[in-house]
């Protein structure tokens, strides 16, 4: 297996060549304005010794912050006509009521609300009311809006409504992305809504980016298909990353995570990638992240939807350092810590600048940081260690000691000892762990649906079999199918014996 | 006394402090500040009435939204349909009432009565029946005021509405409209038993509205100023701190309808190796330090967030969290042996006796 993994970050686009599970070569470069560029810097680079063209590539897998970062800076975004199932509930809170105003102002391109909709225990709601579906749709046409995003209470558990609502817009309007929350979601409407809403948002910048990702690897002479990385650790095929990009939010800090894991030998620890301005702390469970249960802010919109759950401060290679009182971030030179930082020059004291000083970093110029003494160092060093604890602490789930990865380019922050860290664990490449969390995604195919006048043993079977052949249909390898998820729920309201079952299975990608 | 405006900035402090008093329970305030955003932003305004300006012969409508906190969160409140609960009772009963107040400070309902009050221009009386939330009818003041707990309305979004015309108890009120409830698809607005001006200046609890909002005004403006919100708190009431810590356990179980379980806190600070357990029903009911039940319902034991001062629910508490633990004095209505009957202890099967920690 040869695979290459890609991280485009804000900063930099971090690439990896992997090869039976080992790195071969792992470079970075600048991340370019268009994206495509600094692909292909990290694509040259990473080539530069012929290592690409030598023998086959069975795969690239790209994990990105593009999405995730279009919505925080309201760039790039395709007005969304909202349509709610879900009449007469729910009509005084209608779709986009707690977005910050700025961004509604860009995405709302109108909203629809019409009946239908179910109840917790799955008895409909009111029926679906079709002809308005259809009206709506005509409606939306009339407007020139391409991206629908259509959402109906307690979808997660009878996404029917929502289906048949989105056969009825695709017939009227041919061509447009259309996104139900049940693709997405759990229980709480708004939240998925606002999901589903963002989703369509990223219709058109979806679409043009994995067409740019996939030209710059057709550019660099690689054939081979293209992965999106997922927030939860697992790839898809890019066409269908593309119809839910928010499922790639946050697969850059899951990447991070993963890879540290896979690099330590590790399925069950702590990992704390230290970026530049920000720490992420994320425990992983047999080798894949912890779920967010709960509402997680995205650009100022609350969701609620697959994330890995993560805490994040304000501390990174490039934090400020103030002294007198002693303070270590949250602000940061960021990117421009090579111009900004004393030992580079600059005029301010970072976090990287007392690593020089103190001899833990071979970087800029030592003598121009030799006016901070031992304890000085020393003092911040503290800091930045109860910092990290503090954290750790609090994303554990249960007490006693784990194991801890450290990872990013800010990893020498993190001492050697922490309260409640049974070792902190080092490992080659570590600058580069998201790009080797790229490389080493796997594929996932998932089932959640209600089965009726089935006994439960068989029930899930079925479900079993349908993850995975859709897991294989993703293109993920048969033999190494595994079942990481299985969750089922009476609905005692429908007729027969209906029981909903949600299983997701996950494997290696299948050699090409 | 004069009628109080109540401002857009005291809406979303009441959103905060009727979460604290929300003691872990009564759902998150969140839907309804958003519903009442909207009907500010559309012009309606509301008032506020202390209870001691009503007259005796005034007729007073008490409401809350009843049902599942999972169902409200795919069935959002709809300020309108509470409003309706309250026409309907007018329309039953030939009565007009003279102001709105809440069954429930705590919680979601805490909000419920201004909506209800801005669709039909009445004011909210600066009153409710709890002083917190609870999770069943006969945890109310007027409950041990043996009060009649008929008529009953309950309306849903859908045109459907039942009236509950009579009963011999408040148990049974629970239990019927329970089942009404259960059958809209287990969340009804409703509006209670209409109380007189008179039952409402003996039974019930006052300045709870007023009380809420000044709780929420401190931890606001704790947060604004990055100070200590828990200090904030005490300094507008006269409650105790019982213990700080981390969340280190939670068990959790659905039955009867009711969310029950338990948490255990590790200390920290003053509080370090000493143990913690809250035992929940909905709401938190039973708090032991170290082993030894040192509070209880009636009195409120609030969790909040160590640094942000918001309060922490039962249904989302979770592993990690820095939380502080208060209890608030309760009202006097369930200090006598028959509010003990109703809301002690043992009404929530813990064989303990009633113990004040202000004693």
């Amino acid at each position: 297996m040869r695979r290459i993994g890609i991280d485009v970050g804000g900063t930099n686009t971090d690439a990896v060549l992997i090869e039976e599970g080992k790195v071969v070569r792992a470079v970075k470069a600048p991340t370019s304005e268009d994206v495509t560029g600094g692909i292909l810097d990290a694509l040259a680079r990473l080539g530069q010794s012929g290592v690409l063209r030598t023998r086959r590539i069975d795969g690239v897998m790209i994990g990105t912050t593009h999405f995730v970062n279009a919505v925080v800076q309201r760039r790039s975004l395709t007005p969304v006509a909202a349509l709610r199932l879900a009449m007469p509930a729910s009509a005084s809170l209608p779709p986009f009521c707690d977005w910050p105003d700025d961004l509604a102002g860009i995405v709302r391109g109108g909203v629809w609300m019409v009946e239908g909709g179910h109840e917790y225990d799955g008895r409909p709601f009111m029926p679906l009311d079709t002809v308005a579906v259809q009206r709506a749709a005509r409606e939306m046409k009339a407007r020139g809006l391409r991206a629908v995003a259509i959402s109906a209470s307690f979808s997660p558990l009878d996404s029917s409504h929502e289906k048949q609502a989105a056969e009825i817009v695709a017939r009227e309007l041919p061509g447009a992305a259309i996104t139900c929350s049940s693709d997405l979601g759990r229980i709480g409407l708004l939240e998925r809504e606002n999901a589903g809403l963002l989703n369509a948002a990223l219709a058109d910048l979806a679409r043009d980016t994995i067409a740019a990702f996939e030209k710059a690897i057709a550019d660099s002479g690689i054939e081979a298909p293209l992965f999106i990385t997922q927030n939860d650790g697992t790839v898809v095929e890019a066409a269908q990353a593309g119809r839910l990009p928010v499922y790639s939010f946050a697969s850059g800090a899951t990447n991070s995570m993963r890879g540290g894991a896979y690099l330590s030998g590790l399925q069950d620890a702590m990992v704390v990638d230290v970026g530049g301005t920000t720490t992420d702390v994320g425990q992983l469970k047999n080798g894949f992240p912890r779920e967010a249960n709960s509402v997680v802010k995205v650009g100022g919109v609350r969701t609620l939807f697959r994330m890995p759950d993560l805490m994040s401060i304000g501390l990174g290679g490039g934090s400020h350092v103030s002294l007198e009182p002693l303070q270590v971030g949250p602000l940061s030179v960021g990117y421009r810590l090579l111009k900004e930082g004393i030992a580079f020059g600059g005029k301010q004291l970072t976090t990287t600048d007392i690593a020089v000083a103190a001899g833990k970093l071979a970087l800029g110029d030592r003598a121009k940081v030799a006016h901070l003494d031992a304890a000085t160092c020393a003092r911040v060093f503290a800091e930045a260690r109860r910092m990290v604890e503090e954290t750790v602490d609090r994303m554990k789930t249960e007490a006693g000691d784990v194991p801890l990865v450290a990872v990013g380019g800010g990893a020498f922050l993190v001492p050697d000892k922490l309260d409640g860290v049974a070792r902190v664990v080092r490992v080659q490449h570590g600058d580069c762990a998201n790009a080797v969390g790229a490389a080493i995604a796997q594929v996932s195919g998932e089932c959640d649906q209600i089965f009726r006048d089935l006994a439960r043993v068989e029930a899930i079977a079925r479900a079993k079999e349908i993850a995975a052949d859709r897991a294989a249909a993703a293109g993920a390898d048969r033999s190494t199918l595994s079942t990481i998820e299985t969750e089922d729920m009476p609905l005692a309201y429908l007729p027969g014996n209906s029981l909903r079952v949600r299983v997701r299975v996950v494997g290696d990608v299948a050699a090409a | 006394m004069a009628l109080r405006d109540i401002t857009a900035d005291d809406i979303e402090s009441l959103a905060v402090g009727a979460w604290v008093l929300g003691t872990g329970g009564g759902g998150s305030p969140y839907l309804g500040l958003l519903n009442m955003r909207q009907l500010y932003r559309d012009g309606y305004r509301v008032r506020l009435m202390p209870a001691s300006d009503l007259a005796d012969d005034d007729w007073v409508a008490a409401v809350s939204n009843m049902g599942a906190p999972l169902v409200g969160q795919e069935r959002l409140t709809d300020s309108k349909t509470i409003a309706r609960a309250v026409a309907l009772m007018e329309e039953h009963t030939g009565y007009r009432f003279r102001g709105i107040m809440a069954l429930e400070i705590g919680g979601g309902n805490g909000i419920q009565p201004l909506m209800a009050a801005a669709h039909l221009d009445r004011p909210v009386i600066d009153a409710d029946m709890m002083g917190r939330a609870y999770p069943e009818a006969q945890m109310t003041s007027v409950a041990v005021g043996d009060l009649q707990p008929w008529p009953l309305t309950t309306v849903d979004v859908r045109g459907l509405e039942s009236i509950v015309e009579k009963v011999p108890t408040w148990k049974w009120m629970e239990r019927v409209s329970r089942k009404i409830c259960v059958e809209y698809g287990s969340i009804a607005s409703t509006c209670k038993a209409p109380r007189t001006g008179a039952e409402v200046k003996k039974w019930g609890i006052h300045g709870t509205t007023t009380k809420a909002i000044a709780i929420g005004h401190a931890v606001r403006e704790a947060q604004r100023k990055h100070e200590d919100p828990i200090a904030a708190i005490l300094s507008v009431e006269p409650g105790k701190v019982l213990y700080s810590g981390k969340v280190v356990d939670v068990e959790r179980r659905a039955t009867e309808g009711f969310l029950r379980g338990r948490t255990r806190f590790e200390g920290m600070d003053d509080w370090r190796g000493s143990v913690m357990e809250l035992a929940f029903q909905n709401e938190w009911i039973v708090a032991w330090r170290d082993g030894e039940p040192i509070a209880t319902s009636p009195e409120l034991i609030c969790v909040v967030d160590s640094v942000s001062g918001e309060a922490v629910g039962t249904e989302t508490i979770r592993y990690g969290q820095r939380v502080t633990v208060i209890a608030l004095p309760p009202p006097e209505v369930f200090l006598s042996d028959k509010g003990l009957q109703h809301v002690g202890p043992r009404a929530f099967g813990y064989d303990i006796d009633f113990k004040s920690v202000f004693a």
